[in-house]
């Protein structure tokens, strides 16, 4: 399940829907990861682009690879703006054991951070800024260059 | 007619081009100047699918997308 969200996430909210879409599935373990952001380099918050139609692929990818584990991946994602101590992202991997849904969830967000098209600006001094420094390039990036 | 975006924080508008494959668009692109950091670091999409070499014919209608270093969460 993957949901995008105009602005800041309500996470309170989100964490509890997903909590009681699987109250009966029969998993011992549900391990959330809640990204907020925070206050530095002077920044007022940050901004989001998002492209929908590959990051739907990638996702997709992901909850196949969480099935074969028996386990159930769900992410949340802001478009536009998140200010400071609100939370732009939360992913959260139910599986039926503990040991599967923390490794599950640490790769997955090291691929997410790695793989989906989401675009990230600093929003400081009015201005919206790419945060360039702090991205990376996907894999295979480079092949139209001389 | 291929059409080509340009996605995120790079600032240019779609193109149209009458090209065949990637290759062709490598040298059109290369010829922008300001275009040319993205082309270092930008993956290449056709159709929505991620690709790793320039090989490969493009068709009418086809969508290519360039798509600039990532940072979400």
């Amino acid at each position: 399940m993957l949901s995008l969200y105009d602005g800041a996430l309500d996470v309170p909210v989100i964490l509890k829907d997903w909590y009681e879409a699987e109250a009966t599935s029969n998993y011992g373990a549900y391990i959330p990861f809640v990204g907020t952001v925070r206050s530095e380099d002077g920044i007022d918050g940050l901004s989001f682009d998002i492209y929908e139609p590959i990051l739907n692929s990638w996702f997709a990818s992901w909850q196949k690879k969480a099935e074969q584990k028996g386990a159930v991946i769900k992410m949340a994602h802001s478009r536009g703006d998140v200010l400071l101590h609100e939370s732009s992202y939360i992913a959260a991997v139910f599986s039926p054991k503990r040991r599967v849904a923390l490794e599950f969830i640490d790769e997955f967000v090291e691929d997410f951070k790695a793989s989906a098209p989401i675009w990230k600006y600093d929003l400081k001094d009015g201005k919206r800024i790419y945060a360039l420094k702090r991205s990376t390039a996907i894999k295979g990036s480079g092949i139209l260059a001389k | 007619m291929i059409r080509v975006e340009f996605l995120g924080p790079i600032q240019k508008n779609a193109l149209e081009l009458n090209i065949t494959n990637l290759s062709e668009l490598a040298e059109i692109l290369q010829a922008d100047e300001s275009l040319h950091e993205w082309l270092t670091n930008s993956a290449v999409a056709v159709n929505d699918t991620l690709v790793s070499s320039l090989e490969g014919a493009l068709k009418d209608g086809d969508k290519i997308s360039l798509l600039p270093p990532v940072c979400g969460g």
